[in-house]
């Protein structure tokens, strides 16, 4: 009854469908509610708030500003979290300053959601505006790479290379700003106990980060709260670090004695991190055969004024392909805005987009097929760490996507419709597949059910199915008997749900515990049974639910019975794996694509999108196939649909709505279809599996865009590439 | 405060609420009925995820004033399993893998409902369309359709 690699149904099924999934804003509680007040400018100070019209209105049952902040948030108080970057993290009340247009400026608690939004429209403020820089444009000259890390080296003599290539090009690619946008807006219930401890409901992804920011903001210990997260609706990196709501709710739960909730409106949802808007200028020199010789990228990407927020974006062009003459930049330049945040593959899916249209503009120079161009650039160990490649089947996801899209006849599969122009395009992708440490605990009771417990996150990636997937398999009983737990602090460390290591990381650290377990389970059999004491373990084996040895099976509740124990509990650590240090792991894919742009109105669809990826041994072919082709789709919207726009002269974001910031609707997809090669890992991690979360996002933006060129003869490089910018260009 | 007086059946119950003008059928449902299986995504008819079921038509409940509702028949995520079994279109939905996180899909289950009540669709385009009122951030639309297509078909 082998569960690894199983069509395993989500466990958590059942409670998705009928409405009993609990995410933080559905805890039912008798909460106070908390509705925040936003500033209207993006730089400059308070010079008058006037909360008397608010505070006297019904049921208002408290108001912070920064005129009320406790005295104990101010001195020598640590606002990070465990992914802040460095700079000064964002101090909400701290005091009078504006450091963006929809900075929380004030927080209306009152006893129903509606009194708290209405209360929150009678406060008054007036501002002292100041000058500022609200975009990447305005601010360019003012870019630094001091403020950013430094990349990964460079590598020969690229300006000698490109000199002496036989076809370059120089381009520049630029990318608007995203917001990560998760279904669930982010929310915050905090129950305060008669004890004055609290509980505190969060969307985050991982409850260890929110635990943190509470203790180094409110001086909370784990003794005093906890926090937890059963189910998280979407997050994409928007739960990485805790965000403003967090403190919110606990702020005005401590001072005001009560149960708080916080949600975030849609547009509030626009008022804290997002995916920068970055500038690439791509230099790249091939000989006329075909064979890179040089090869140069470097970002501008926008941070806030206060931290400055970096991504690894130009180390993907120095690591995809082979090439001994590289040169990369990475700067950042200060704009008046919130700090951006990580969003699915940060940085590889910035970098990997400029790379991939510039090969594809390069491989057009040169008159070679784009997939043809991949493959003779094709390396096959990590130029820039100089390492071997855990693994890396590339080669068969090119194969393989080829045959399955039909790459080389693809220009006979054209539409016929006159109206219409038909293109195709292509681009490799790749993700890093990593392993964190991560901790679990397991407890068997009395009647053979397992339990297992970790402070990891379920963001809608399956992680309650695959880890009980992974146990099941490893103990060698149904997964009826597996009970997966995850979202509180009072579990066993997890590194946050992210990076897509989770199966690395957590799963790694499950098939460890359960190895441990049937050695402990062994040894009570052993020693309760004194003819096989000395049986050795290699010749016991685990299955449905009971240990063998010659032909005899004993049950593992039939083993507790004997031992008189009621429960036997086994805790793990798990560390990342030798070939993590050794080796660079990384996934990979190909991505195809079908587009057609109508001749008269520039409208683009995507018929058809095909993706076959290499990401190790896949635990869960259902739940992963719906990752990638999730982040297809995300591709997709970022290629065709996504763009935060700011109002420069107000530092707002103008579309901060579903209705204007547009996302990928059902309609928009039509063919589409991801499958795996198969890739034999035995040094990523015990498993052999790596993450699929990230990885179908990464190049399909550029396989669009040169779709486009091939059914248009124009290149857009700008992300979204909208009809307008087809019939301009 | 004024109040109105209003009728209807929620999950097949009568119900009989005193309730402000300005109360919408979502927040009446969140935080009166503690119903939370209805989700508030954007609170503006944008996102789908409060979709819930009047008089078997699929409607954004966070659009709706509950004073507006007398003498409604209204069905929640909570009303459409019965006790013991999950129905066709929640069974459907777990087959075909038809979510992620999971936070629209009460609301996309109360749409493929309506579908099945009411609607005629010809094609593969007027299913995508019947369904993209509700937004799926974690992209499952693939697997949507798939079973969208088959509650469609077995119903």
């Amino acid at each position: 009854m082998l569960n690894i690699g199983n069509k395993q149904k989500r466990v958590d099924g059942p409670q998705k469908v009928t409405g009993k999934a609990t995410y933080a804003a559905d805890i039912t509680s008798q909460f106070y509610h908390a509705y925040v007040l936003q500033s209207t400018i993006a730089c400059g100070s308070i010079t008058a708030i006037d909360t008397s019209a608010a505070e006297a209105f019904e049921g208002v049952k408290g108001i912070f500003t920064h005129k009320n902040l406790p005295e104990r948030l101010k001195n020598k108080v640590d606002y990070t979290d465990p992914l802040s970057p460095p700079g000064k993290p964002f101090r909400p009340f701290y005091n009078d300053k504006i450091l963006y247009n929809g900075q929380p400026i004030a927080l209306v608690v009152a006893q129903t959601f509606e009194q708290a939004r209405y209360a929150s429209k009678l406060i008054k403020v007036t501002y002292e505006e100041k000058k500022f820089k609200g975009s990447l444009s305005e601010n360019l000259k003012n870019a630094s790479a001091d403020r950013a890390p430094e990349p990964a080296s460079n590598r020969g003599d690229f300006k000698k290379a490109f000199k002496n290539s036989d076809y370059t090009i120089i381009r520049e690619y630029r990318q608007s700003r995203n917001y990560h946008n998760p279904m669930e807006p982010h929310a915050t219930s905090v129950e305060y106990k008669s004890d004055g401890s609290l509980v505190v409901y969060d969307k985050i992804q991982g409850v260890a980060s929110s635990l943190k920011y509470l203790n180094g903001v409110f001086g909370l210990g784990a003794d005093t709260v906890q926090v937890k997260s059963d189910f998280v609706g979407g997050a994409f990196g928007s739960g990485l670090r805790p965000q403003y709501q967090l403190f919110m709710a606990t702020l005005a739960a401590l001072e005001l004695n009560h149960n708080v909730q916080m949600v975030m409106t849609r547009a509030q949802m626009f008022s804290f991190g997002y995916r920068p808007e970055v500038i690439h200028t791509m230099k790249l020199g091939c000989s006329n055969d075909g064979i890179l010789q040089a090869l140069s990228h470097k970002t501008v990407g926008e941070t806030s004024t206060f931290e400055d927020f970096n991504e690894t974006i130009v180390d993907w062009s120095g690591l995809l392909y082979k090439c001994e003459n590289v040169n990369l930049e990475y700067e950042l330049t200060p704009v008046q805005s919130y700090t951006p945040l990580d969003m699915r593959a940060p940085g590889g899916v910035s970098g990997v987009y400029a790379l991939e249209c510039a090969i594809d503009e390069l491989a057009h120079e040169a008159g070679i097929d784009p997939l043809e161009f991949r493959r003779k650039n094709y390396v096959d160990y990590d130029q820039n760490e100089d390492k071997p490649f855990t693994s890396k089947e590339l080669m068969a996801c090119y194969a393989r996507c080829e045959e399955v899209f039909g790459w080389k006849n693809r220009k006979d599969l054209s539409k016929t419709e006159p109206h219409l122009l038909t293109g195709y395009g292509m681009a490799t992708g790749s993700w890093e597949a990593l392993q964190q440490p991560a901790s679990v605990s397991l407890s068997m009771n009395e009647e053979g059910t397992f339990t297992i417990k970790c402070a990891t996150a379920d963001i809608g990636t399956g992680t309650y199915t695959v880890m009980s997937q992974i146990a099941a398999d490893k103990l060698g009983v149904s997964i009826e008997k597996i009970k997966f737990m995850l979202g509180d602090t009072a579990f066993p460390d997890s590194p946050i749900e992210g990076g897509s290591w989770t199966v690395s990381s957590v799963g790694s650290a499950v098939a460890s515990v359960c190895e441990k377990f049937k050695y402990r389970i062994a040894d009570v059999w052993k020693r309760n049974n004194p003819d096989y004491q000395a049986v050795a373990f290699g010749d016991i084996s685990f299955q449905k639910g009971k240990l063998e040895y010659r032909s005899k099976a004993f049950s593992f509740t039939e083993i507790m019975q004997q031992a008189s124990k009621e429960e036997l509990s086994i805790a793990h650590s798990e560390s990342p794996a030798e070939g993590q240090n050794t080796h660079s792991g990384y996934a990979h894919c190909c991505v195809m694509v079908e587009v057609t742009v109508d001749k008269d109105l520039g409208i683009i669809k995507v018929p058809r999108l095909v993706n076959v990826s290499a990401a190790g041994k896949i635990i869960n072919p259902k739940t992963a196939e719906n990752q990638l082709l999730g982040s297809m789709v995300w591709g997709l919207g970022m290629a065709l649909r996504e763009e935060g726009m700011v109002d420069t002269r107000y530092g707002r974001v103008m579309n901060a709505n579903f209705a204007e910031y547009h996302i990928a609707v059902n309609a928009d997809i039509h063919d589409i279809h991801t499958e795996f090669v198969e890739e034999k890992d035995d040094k990523v991690n015990p498993l052999g599996a790596k993450g699929v979360g990230e990885l179908g996002i990464v190049g399909l933006a550029a396989a669009i865009s040169n779709a486009i060129f091939d059914a248009t003869g124009k290149r857009l490089r700008k992300l979204p590439m909208l009809l307008d910018d087809v019939l301009e260009a | 405060m004024n109040t109105n007086l209003v009728h209807f059946t929620l999950n097949g119950e009568p119900v009989e609420v005193a309730i402000e003008p300005w109360t919408t059928l979502l927040d009446y449902l969140r935080y009166h009925q503690k119903l939370v299986g209805t989700k508030k995504g954007c609170d503006h008819g944008q996102c789908g995820a409060c979709t819930v079921l009047i008089d078997g038509n699929s409607v954004n409940s966070c659009l709706c004033l509950l004073v507006s509702l007398d003498g409604a028949e209204i069905t929640t995520i909570e009303g459409v399993a019965t006790a013991d079994n999950l129905s066709l279109e929640q069974q459907i939905f777990i087959e075909e893998d038809a979510y992620q996180c999971g936070f629209c899909t009460p609301g996309q289950i109360c749409s493929t409902i309506a579908m099945r009540n009411r609607a005629e669709i010809n094609s593969e385009e007027e299913l995508k369309d019947w369904m993209s009122g509700n937004l799926c951030r974690c992209a499952a639309y693939k697997n949507i359709t798939k079973a969208a297509r088959r509650i469609y078909e077995e119903s």
